[in-house]
């Protein structure tokens, strides 16, 4: 599966600068810039370095080479986008056994920049920096340790509305998978009412939003969405009670893009299963029905969302390793590459509602249907249905 | 008589003491969890010592925990407790930034513009509790702890609605108010050490200078020791005891104000607490409220911080284990009567034979 | 003679100081034994060693004869010493059952046999009259009780040697009547005590023998029966002592405080000043005697500006006070020894010399631009101390570690020192030695003719009736009988105390 990935670079990004399809043009976009200080020498290591990453070659087994990751305050065991890239990473691991792979975890928020600093003195060949909180602070390592390469989760990383050329940004396309869970949503709801509980507001939980409101409204117009936000990635009672008053208010089905948080979600919906309430929950990122949402007479979760950030991690890896380090580039895995999509379990979703799915994921490829990212794009597409 | 000194010697004893414990107790946890203990405290120490980049970070890391420290020990020196300076600094933080970003001005303005903005705020923060303490016998505890709660979700809101630039942060500060040093920078190899570091060791000695020199002073640690003697003896209780909420709001703003100004050169909303304030407690309990116990403890604060990392990446120590060897050394200074008790104890058998 | 304790050549040592220095103390069995000597003499010391709080250096015990080695407390226990501590030990919130019982519960299966203990406990406070409620609040108990409550406790566990540590120092005169009929019971049960007090009085009242000890050092025992209370005094204090206060009559001058229609609330909102009027003039000494909790407290921190009078007038020298703040009263003249001296005259972990300069570390050459000028300040301390002969180590020692009488110099030294008009002196010598107490009241007679106007507010007839010129009683919030100290007694103004008509004598 992990072979089949292929890079999407996406030109959406960066106010119509031209990206080309190869990093290193930015090194001479960014030239006028540095040129005061002490651009000069900089540009021209910058060159060297890019072009030793050829250097870093490894030969099959992965000897010499290492891929390490920086996890945010959520840590391995997040049941998250963490541990999904540590899993990747670890994948990366058994099938190369000589390449080294490891992690570090970060307890807060000042861990970042010294952590993934560490890493690149270490002579990391690839340094993973798992979530979108520390994009400041890889911008400013990566622009220390400019021959070191590093990738980013989850955000585009800019400088002067360019990439930077020793990162590379890897994103999801989360709108199309949600909007195919919220397909899926639509199509189980009862009460015609569904709900979203987002972390915490941003333009990355937007496209979890819009995607799925527009996959609920793409199924019926008539359907209601009920919308909050938690404020919080990893407080489970919050999100306990807004599923209780979301459930309390007729909602019967929600959809979660809210990290910790979310488990809130998956008590209330088995305490509510339990007493002989039909509800239902959404999982996120992962397939979330192998860890949570169980109960005695099944299991709470209709389905997940998920983002194959493992995937992610260790096609970019491969990539590096086999000197086509993708430095600059925005890499988009969305539905085409399997990057987002609907979890593998997905026993309780029905048969039709599934053959809906697979309809509208060849819509979405195929640009008949074009998913909102954005509260704007989505009021666009909601008065076109 | 012997017993001043013995009392200062005691007061310098019993954090060692209390250090070592936690250390021993620490390397106990890493035995039984199958860690070689040499080889994580060397890893420790290698994480602050072994790169000056690592030195710079760490001396980065205490800059606010100075200040955090020195706000706890101010307040306490007056017998309150300000449990609040976790939210103080984060006001501190984004009013600078606020101020930052939004003025343009040289920096021999602007600078000093934005950290005093940051005081002021942390002040306000401060001044809450202080006055409903004063007025209406409000325990500050309960308040402060409130108060955090509030500075963290109103920050929020307003970075969130206002001033959200790109994922969770403002924009930059403008140069003209950055804390932030090439010179610093560059004698440690890339670390984010500022110019905070320097006012945090201003900051000391001025706490110092407040507390011991001055009238004012006098004063808080008088009503700090004895209220009611206090008040006989003419000071005017409740308002000292809102000036002090004050000033340590302020020392916590400037705190904040280091963090956003020298560290990140941004606000962004805070999942959660950043824990500088809440460490500062520690802080200042480890150092005896005193401002070079103080500079020494967040000097350990910051050094078991940034070298738990390298505990981890060099010597495969989970990072909790720090957190709990940070916890233990607390539970040692706290309990610094049973240090006593075995100490006395110590001395009675030596007298009796 | 058959001793139930002795001990016999204590020596104890603290770094730099000898406690104890080669002191015998033998108690005969059943007697009031008294340990007489000087806050500081080494008493508790003493004490303290026979109960196993301190290892002595040299010297031996014997209980009933027998050699011992007193370890600690517990031992001292099995022996039969029990401790009655003048810092009582009583858990506020517990009954009195649970706070006798506390630490050596009886127990039924495993939980705590309540019922049993009150019993047992109620049995022992008939036997020996103490007239305690087993099931009573320890909150809601007087001091007097509480302190039985600490006697029934050490009857509890079995004590058969009593040490009363100062008993009486926080009783009402009434509560030490009863204290002392409670030791006689004692007595005549087979006990015996140990009395350790400096107030010569108690001895004469209730002890058969006294040991008496200064500055560390035993002076000798001697039969209580064969002394007066000046040769007891002059044992303890090293030379002779009066305890008539000299002075001459009183030429009193112009009028310096002057209260009009005063009215006060308590903190719970109760008048309790309720339309008080007072004069005091230059030149003399004002004492105001009364029982305990007639206004006194409040009548003191109106005039000092600690509490807001709800009506009425304070003038001082003249000039309208009634609503200042009290460093604006100070200011105006006035000077205040408080009746707490920890809790209101001293900061107990500041320094002496920090203490001693409270009213006027503000002030010109001690603050400058709001920096203090701590030389100059320990300058202007040191001259204090010499001159109120303070006995510290030096003028950085803290407060705390100096005995009650030289605390109390020191803030005497302070208020005296600014040279008030008006010097308010609440009770100035409550726990204090006779030394103390003869050099506190030299002072207050001092100032009367340096031509201040003194007000000395005490509990203690003694006090007032000594060093007073006249004595106004003070009775429900008003002055009832404005008296000359020198026509007047005990009698009669007990009686005015207790509301009755000066002059129409037995009717009440």
């Amino acid at each position: 599966m992990k072979k089949r990935f292929m890079m999407l670079v996406s030109s959406v990004v960066a106010a119509g600068t031209l990206l080309a399809a190869c990093g290193e043009g930015n090194n001479e976009d960014t030239t006028p810039v540095n040129n005061d200080a002490n651009g000069g020498n900089e540009i021209t290591e910058n060159e060297e370095n890019n072009n030793n990453d050829g250097n870093n070659e490894a030969t099959g087994d992965g000897e010499g080479f290492s891929s390490k990751m920086v996890t945010d305050t959520g840590g391995v065991d997040d049941r998250s986008f963490n541990e999904s890239a540590w899993a990747g990473l670890q994948m990366f691991g058994d099938d190369y056994p000589e390449a080294e792979v490891e992690y570090i975890q970060s307890n807060d928020a000042s861990d970042y920049a010294p952590n993934l600093n560490r890493l690149a003195r270490d002579g990391t060949d690839i340094t993973f920096a798992i979530g979108f909180l520390m994009e400041d602070d890889i911008r400013t390592v990566a622009q220390q340790n400019e021959d070191q390469n590093f990738a980013i989760v989850d955000t585009v990383v800019m400088e002067d509305d360019e990439t930077i050329s020793n990162i590379a940004n890897i994103t999801f396309a989360e709108h199309e998978g949600s909007f195919l869970v919220g397909a899926v949503a639509a199509m189980h709801s009862e009460t015609d009412h569904v709900g979203f509980i987002g972390g915490v507001e941003s333009d990355l939980i937007k496209k979890f939003e819009s995607g799925f409101k527009a996959g609920v409204k793409y199924v019926d117009p008539d359907m209601e969405v009920t919308v909050q936000y938690a404020q919080d990635f990893n407080d489970a009672s919050r999100g306990q009670q807004i599923a209780d008053t979301m459930y309390g208010n007729g909602v019967d089905i929600i959809y979660h893009a809210a990290g910790g948080t979310g488990n809130g979600l998956f008590t209330e919906a088995i305490d509510r299963a339990r007493n002989g309430e039909n509800v239902w929950a959404i999982g996120v990122d992962q397939d979330q029905a192998l860890t949570e949402g169980e109960w005695d007479e099944g299991n709470v979760i209709l389905t997940s969302m998920v983002k194959r950030v493992d995937q992610a991690v260790y096609q970019v890896s491969e990539d590096t390793m086999n000197g086509n380090f993708p430095g600059g580039e925005v890499l988009e895995f969305g539905l085409e590459d399997d990057g987002v999509g609907i979890a593998e379990t997905r026993d309780n979703v029905s048969d039709e509602a599934i053959e809906a799915v697979e309809e509208y994921e060849a819509m979405i490829l195929n640009g008949e249907i074009e998913v909102p990212q954005t509260d704007d794009e989505y009021e666009e597409f909601e008065s076109s249905l | 008589m012997g017993n001043i000194f013995k009392d200062k010697l005691f007061g310098l004893v019993v954090p060692l003491i209390a250090i070592g414990f936690g250390f021993l107790a620490g390397g106990v946890i890493m035995l039984l969890s199958g860690n070689n203990p040499i080889d994580g405290y060397v890893a420790l120490m290698q994480g602050v010592f072994g790169e000056v980049y690592y030195f710079g970070e760490t001396l980065q890391r205490m800059t606010p925990l100075i200040f955090s420290g020195l706000a706890v020990a101010f307040a306490f020196r007056t017998g309150l407790l300000n449990i609040g300076v976790e939210g103080q600094l984060i006001v501190g933080w984004f009013v600078s930034v606020f101020v930052g970003i939004v003025i343009e001005a040289p920096m021999i303005i602007h600078l000093p513009l934005a950290i005093l903005a940051g005081a002021l705020a942390g002040a306000l923060w401060g001044f809450v509790p202080g006055i409903l303490k004063a007025k209406f016998q409000v325990h500050e505890v309960i308040v402060t702890i409130m108060m955090n709660y509030i500075a963290m979700h109103v920050v929020n809101h307003f970075i969130r609605n206002f001033m959200l630039e790109s994922g969770q942060r403002t924009a930059f500060i403008n140069d003209s108010a950055s804390l932030s040093s090439d010179f610093l920078t560059s004698i440690t190899d890339f670390s984010r050490l500022h110019w905070g570091f320097l006012i945090a060791v201003a900051a000391c000695f001025v706490m110092w200078f407040i507390l011991w020199k001055t009238k004012k002073g006098f004063e808080l640690r008088s009503v700090g020791y004895n209220k009611h003697a206090s008040s006989y003896a003419g000071m005017n209780v409740n308002m000292n005891i809102i000036l002090s909420m004050s000033v340590s709001g302020a020392f916590a703003g400037i705190g904040g104000a280091m963090v956003g100004l020298g560290t990140y050169n941004y606000a962004n909303i805070l999942p959660s607490f950043t824990n500088l304030g809440f460490d500062g407690i520690a802080v200042a309990l480890l150092g005896s409220s005193t401002s070079i116990g103080i500079f020494l403890s967040a000097f350990l604060f910051g050094g078991l911080k940034e070298g738990a990392n390298n505990m981890q990446s060099q010597a495969g120590v989970a990072p909790e284990l720090v957190e709990i060897i940070i916890a233990l050394i607390i539970f040692f200074v706290a309990s610094s009567y049973l240090i006593r008790w075995i100490y006395s104890r110590l001395q009675s058998k030596k007298e009796g034979k | 003679m058959e001793y139930v304790i002795e001990m016999n050549n204590i020596r104890k040592e603290f770094p730099g100081i000898v406690a104890n220095d080669n002191i015998t103390l033998q108690v005969k069995q059943g007697e009031i034994h008294a340990l007489l000597g000087e806050n500081g003499a080494g008493k508790s010391t003493l004490m303290n060693v026979l109960f196993g709080l301190y290892q002595p250096e040299k010297g031996e015990i014997k209980v009933r004869g027998e050699k011992v080695d007193v370890t600690d407390p517990n031992v001292a226990s099995k022996l039969g010493i029990g401790m009655v501590h003048q810092h009582f030990m009583l858990v506020q919130n517990f009954s009195v059952t649970e706070n006798i019982i506390l630490g050596s519960e009886p127990t039924k299966r495993g939980s705590i046999d309540l019922r049993k203990a009150a019993k047992d406990v109620a049995d022992i406070s008939d036997q020996y009259g103490l007239r305690v409620d087993p099931t009573a609040k320890i909150e809601d108990i007087s001091v007097g009780m509480q302190q039985r409550v600490e006697i029934l406790k050490t009857l509890y566990r079995g004590a058969e040697i009593l040490i009363f540590d100062e008993p009486t120092a926080a009783l009402t005169p009434q509560e030490i009547k009863e204290l002392i009929q409670i030791m006689k019971n004692l007595i005549s049960e087979g006990k015996s005590i140990i009395l350790i007090t400096h107030k010569l009085k108690e001895i004469m009242q209730v002890c058969d023998r006294c040991t008496v000890i200064r500055r560390g050092k035993g002076i000798g025992t001697v039969n209580v029966a064969d002394s007066t209370e000046n040769s007891l005094a002059e044992m303890m204090v090293g030379r002779e002592v009066s305890f008539e206060v000299e002075k001459t009559a009183a030429i009193p001058k112009d009028q310096v405080l002057s209260i009009k229609d005063l009215i006060v609330e308590d903190a719970r909102g109760i008048e309790v000043v309720d339309g008080l009027n007072l004069d005091v003039r230059a030149g003399e000494i004002i004492g105001v005697a009364g029982v305990d909790g007639n206004g006194q407290t409040e009548l003191i921190e109106a005039i000092t500006g600690l509490r807001q009078p709800k009506g009425g007038t304070i003038h001082v020298s003249g000039q309208d006070i009634t609503s200042y703040k009290p460093r604006k009263v100070t200011e105006a003249g006035v000077g205040h020894i408080p009746q707490d001296r920890h809790k209101h005259g001293l900061v107990l972990e500041f320094t002496v010399g920090e203490n001693i300069l409270l009213q006027t570390y503000y002030q010109k050459p001690f603050t400058k631009n709001g920096v203090l000028n701590y030389p100059k300040m320990y300058e202007k301390a040191r001259q204090l101390i010499e001159e109120y002969d303070v006995r510290t180590p030096n003028e950085k020692t803290l407060a705390r570690s100096l005995s009650g009488g030289n605390q109390q110099k020191a803030i005497i030294a302070r208020e005296v020192d600014r040279s008030p008009d008006l010097l308010i002196a609440a009770q100035p010598t409550r726990g204090l030695d006779v030394g103390a107490i003869e050099f506190i009241h030299r002072k207050l007679v001092e100032e009367r003719d340096k031509g201040r106007a003194v007000l000395l507010v005490s509990l203690e007839l003694d006090e007032v009736l000594n060093v007073s010129d006249k004595i106004a009683v003070i009775y429900e919030g008003k002055i009832v009988a404005l008296v000359d100290a020198k026509d007047t007694n005990e009698k009669e103004l007990g009686l005015l105390m207790a509301g009755g008509k000066k002059g129409v004598g037995e009717t009440k």
